[in-house]
């Protein structure tokens, strides 16, 4: 679809990020309960919300305030888990980078996994035409006020949720329905299995190590399975080759 | 740890985090991502995201104390289940919940 105009194309971007918005304003709801559970004030809830714009980072660095580790790996686990969005600035960057720093600058602070994941292939495709940045901005504002909002909902109805309800495994669970959606295939299950079993037999490293070196060796895992998968299945196909040629 | 402490923390999550949102918008045609940089973070969220689950499933008291009557951990079971069965946020949370309460009621 081609727009005639930025404001046509901004709307609906708005209306195209609207059915995903059920998906996200659980996060946020979470994110504020926990954030206020922890003992934070409004503002401070808010402030951390507003700063991030990242709900896994933030519920990430909730969860690790709560067992007491050190500022530098909150610091560092919460910019490992944000590490995906240089993947996706490098593959938005062609439609972007041709804008003024007064809208570069706001739209990279308003990317998010759910913009980047209804842009990138309509930006490819060439499907938007010249108002695709636009419409880019429309799907990104929404979310980002999707999410404030939420948030600020949770850190509202927080205080008032008792603690009979165990509401802190809402947290690994709502983990949980992010990683069963991102195992594509044996190498990120591999990934998965590797990281999740050196955090448990880790868990009693000092400030939290445990968490990183499970990122790290998962990360190793995925791609030697990639690559070993890669070697067997060119050499199946040298035999396949070989075979027919016969 | 001080308000002040959290909000040098949070800024410097902040601060990081928009300059990874940025990085290539701005230096666009300057530089390349590396092949391995970019074919490790395709594997980032499974491995994070599994070292923050199970832990937090396995140890419901935190630091590495194992209890075998631990009822997160069939509600998590089924909670995944239903995750690859739907892929919904909202009905991976609810089914989760509602087992984990199920369970810790039959238990009383």
């Amino acid at each position: 679809m081609t727009y005639r105009t930025g404001r046509e194309a901004f709307i609906h971007g708005i209306r195209t990020l609207i059915p995903l918005t059920p998906g996200v304003v659980p996060f946020g709801l979470i994110t504020g309960v926990m954030a206020v559970e922890m003992g934070m004030s409004p503002a401070m809830s808010i402030g951390m919300t507003l700063l991030f714009y990242s709900g896994s980072a933030q519920l990430v660095a909730l969860q690790l305030l709560q067992n007491g580790a050190l500022p530098v790996t909150i610091v560092a686990t919460a910019l490992i888990i944000n590490l995906r969005f240089i993947m996706y600035s490098a593959s938005l960057a062609p439609y972007l980078h041709h804008l003024p720093r007064r809208w570069t600058w706001p739209v990279s602070y308003l990317l998010s996994d759910q913009s980047y994941a209804l842009c990138s292939l309509k930006f490819s495709s060439g499907e938007l035409g010249r108002f695709a940045p636009h419409f880019y901005a429309g799907t990104a504002f929404a979310m980002w006020l999707t999410w404030q909002l939420s948030v600020f909902a949770g850190v509202y109805l927080g205080a008032s949720i008792p603690e009979t309800w165990s509401l802190t495994f809402a947290v690994p669970l709502s983990f949980l329905a992010l990683l069963v959606p991102s195992i594509r295939g044996s190498a990120s299950l591999g990934a998965a299995v590797v990281g999740g079993l050196i955090a448990v037999f880790a868990v009693k490293l000092p400030y939290n190590l445990g968490l990183v070196t499970a990122s790290i060796g998962g990360v190793i895992a995925g791609l030697l399975i990639e690559s070993i998968r890669k070697k067997t299945l060119s050499s199946a196909s040298v035999n396949n080759v070989g075979r027919e040629s016969r | 740890m001080s308000d002040w402490s959290l909000w040098v923390m949070f800024l410097a999550v902040g601060i990081g985090t928009f300059v990874m949102r940025l990085s290539f918008v701005e230096l666009y045609g300057r530089w390349r991502i590396p092949t391995l940089l970019s074919r490790a973070l395709v594997y980032v969220p499974a491995s994070v995201l599994a070292a923050l689950v199970l832990p937090a499933v396995v140890y419901p008291h935190g630091q590495g104390e194992f209890a075998f009557d631990n009822p997160q951990i069939p509600a998590a079971i089924i909670a995944a289940w239903i995750a690859w069965k739907t892929r919904s946020t909202v009905l991976t949370l609810a089914v989760g919940m509602a087992t984990l309460w199920g369970l810790k009621i039959l238990a009383l």
